[in-house]
């Protein structure tokens, strides 16, 4: 009945009526939620507002979102060129790029092989990599951090990477995906004169690229947030990451807030700025392993 | 034919070798090796200091069990756990159902809750530190404003697990969310027609002789690995409390490292490494053995 009053009435756009709550116990819920929304999204709001702001205005008690005293360039230019925080993102960028590509060097040609070849040991293999996926680093970290000490790598960024060049997860991921591929068609290349390698590049690498670009963002965002291993072995401030620096700066700053949550901003924006652009993909590959950080 | 075949299987299985060998060397070496060396380290008095040590056998593990600091962290992380388990639950799964009938707005809350999940949560730490401030902060203005006392959420010994529940919370919902929205999504809409036509029309009825029974995989899926990255609460702890005050807030992980890379008694961090490890696997053998009871479908 209210659908055909407002569908015959020309003076409410289409684009209003479709926003028509259905119930008045519909429209509390969806208030209700966009609420619970911007609780979720106002450190992030604050967190910029703050980052524009003179020191004496972030603690003001009357929290304004636009800022009074525009500081945002000072404190933007400031973290960027006066800090070496494009170094720290550099060194960021570095080693999940190196992580990233170590762990798909080593674990697609693996996968490859217990999925679809026969040779003795895989499933020993294979058990072996579904036991390694409840070890967490915090458990190995000791040996590890010896080791390298041992070897002199501390503070390098083959330390920073090394733990995370063998990712379990991204062997099993595959393994699954691969599975998957028909064996007749393999085999029928197989009879074509393709060999195994041209069988992965061509065939199998083009099919899972879903899978392997969830497993990248995984892999990015978990070790771009990390801060417990670089936390270990990083020494110098050369080798910092952005998310090591937070805990350095939080106490060098000291009492210019504005400078300390620009740099938070630059720190945390990369992540959540690619999640923008690309929602569906970092929802699927963080959410894949189940357990977060 | 057959001797051909031959030659290429073990062709097959030469590159097979080939293929796992650079996985198989480092699971070896950053999963294995690490695993019986943390065993043998935690049977000694082993500490970076210096190269010499000795066997002492359990005596790690009895200082373990008779140490306040263990004690303590056990505690903390299990008060700290009992605050936001039900919590990361129960919101999550809530905000699940009812961004499910969201029709037009869908999208735009799913993004927005998942919002801190992508986030730093190191940097997002030190803004939480600062919302909660007890003095300036955001939050206690406006508890201020409507009538109450200021709460002091992070230097208080009693308020401070609470507070890093709260950001934790914050951190996770958007995840867990996501777990519960693709469970919801895999329940057939026929069986909400069915229960309605049995007399479940109420929503309440619906969630519980429908959904609930329906998202048993899920429920236990969330459950466990929430329970899991409970225990792996360090971020937080790291840079807003360094287990303060007064210890309040030192957490089981948080606790192994302080002992292994602050003081490095590397003989007693990693008999807490290895308790550490049995609480995990004890997750993942619950987690196995409902998976593979709940697989009918």
């Amino acid at each position: 009945m209210s659908d055909i009053a407002i569908s015959s009435s020309p003076t409410i756009p289409r684009w209003l009526s479709r926003l028509k709550p259905k119930s008045v116990g519909g429209a509390i819920t969806t208030c209700i939620l966009f609420l619970g929304a911007w609780v979720m999204v106002f450190p992030f709001i604050w967190m910029i507002s703050s980052s524009v702001k003179p020191t004496d205005e972030v603690y003001d008690s009357d929290f304004t979102i636009i800022p009074k005293t525009f500081k945002g360039f000072e404190n933007y230019y400031n973290v960027m060129f006066e800090q070496p925080y494009l170094m720290f993102i550099l060194n960021s960028m570095i080693v999940c790029t190196g992580i990233l590509a170590v762990q798909l060097l080593t674990a697609i040609p693996a996968a490859y092989a217990l999925a679809k070849l026969k040779f003795r040991g895989s499933t020993i293999l294979f058990g072996t990599v579904i036991a390694c996926l409840t070890i967490p680093i915090n458990v190995t970290s000791i040996p590890i951090y010896v080791g390298l000490v041992k070897v002199g790598l501390l503070d390098t960024y083959i330390s920073m990477m090394f733990p995370f060049f063998i990712s379990v997860f991204a062997i099993f991921l595959f393994r699954q995906f691969f599975k998957g591929f028909p064996d007749s068609i393999i085999q029928a290349a197989r009879v074509d004169g393709f060999s195994e390698i041209e069988i992965i590049l061509r065939l199998i690498l083009p099919s899972a690229v879903p899978a392997i670009a969830a497993f990248s963002v995984f892999s990015f965002v978990a070790h771009w947030n990390d801060l417990y291993w670089p936390l270990i072995v990083v020494q110098s401030q050369d080798k910092m990451t952005a998310t090591l620096s937070i805990m350095q700066y939080q106490s060098d700053f000291g009492t210019d807030h504005g400078r300390i949550f620009a740099s938070a901003t630059v720190v945390t924006m990369p992540m959540v700025i690619a999640f923008l652009f690309a929602r569906r993909l970092f929802i699927r590959g963080i959410t894949m392993t189940g357990v977060k950080g | 034919m057959s001797a051909m075949a031959s030659l290429m299987q073990s062709k097959q299985t030469r590159l097979a070798y080939m293929l796992v060998m650079p996985a198989a060397v480092l699971i070896l070496v950053i999963y294995i090796l690490p695993i019986i060396i943390v065993f043998f380290v935690s049977l000694t008095d082993y500490s970076l200091v210096s190269d010499y040590y000795e066997f002492v056998g359990m005596e790690n593990y009895e200082k373990m069990f008779s140490d306040e600091a263990f004690g303590n962290a056990l505690v903390n992380t299990l008060i700290y756990a009992a605050i936001f388990l039900p919590a990361a639950f129960i919101v999550s799964l809530v905000l699940a159902i009812a961004i499910q009938e969201q029709k037009q707005f869908r999208s735009v809350l799913e993004v927005l809750f998942f919002l801190p999940v992508t986030s730093t949560l190191a940097a997002m730490a030190i803004v939480w530190a600062a919302l909660m401030d007890s003095g300036q902060g955001v939050i206690n203005h406006v508890i201020v404003s409507i009538g109450l006392e200021k709460i002091n959420f992070l230097g208080s010994e009693d308020l401070v697990l609470f507070s890093l529940a709260i950001i934790s919370l914050w951190s996770i919902i958007g995840f867990n969310m996501v777990l519960f929205l693709a469970g919801l999504t895999s329940i057939p809409q026929n069986l909400y027609e069915a229960a309605a036509i049995d007399g479940a029309s109420h929503p309440i009825d619906k969630f519980f002789r429908v959904t609930w029974p329906m998202l048993g995989p899920t429920t236990m899926f969330v459950a466990v690995t929430t329970s899991i990255t409970a225990f792996k609460l360090f971020d937080t702890v790291a840079i807003v409390t360094q287990g303060g005050p007064d210890h309040a807030s030192e957490v089981f992980l948080y606790l192994a490292f302080l002992e292994g890379f602050e003081y490095f008694n590397m003989g007693y961090s990693s008999a807490l490494s290895l308790f550490f490890l049995c609480i995990i696997f004890t997750f993942a053998l619950v987690q196995a053995f409902f998976a593979d009871r709940n697989v009918q479908y």
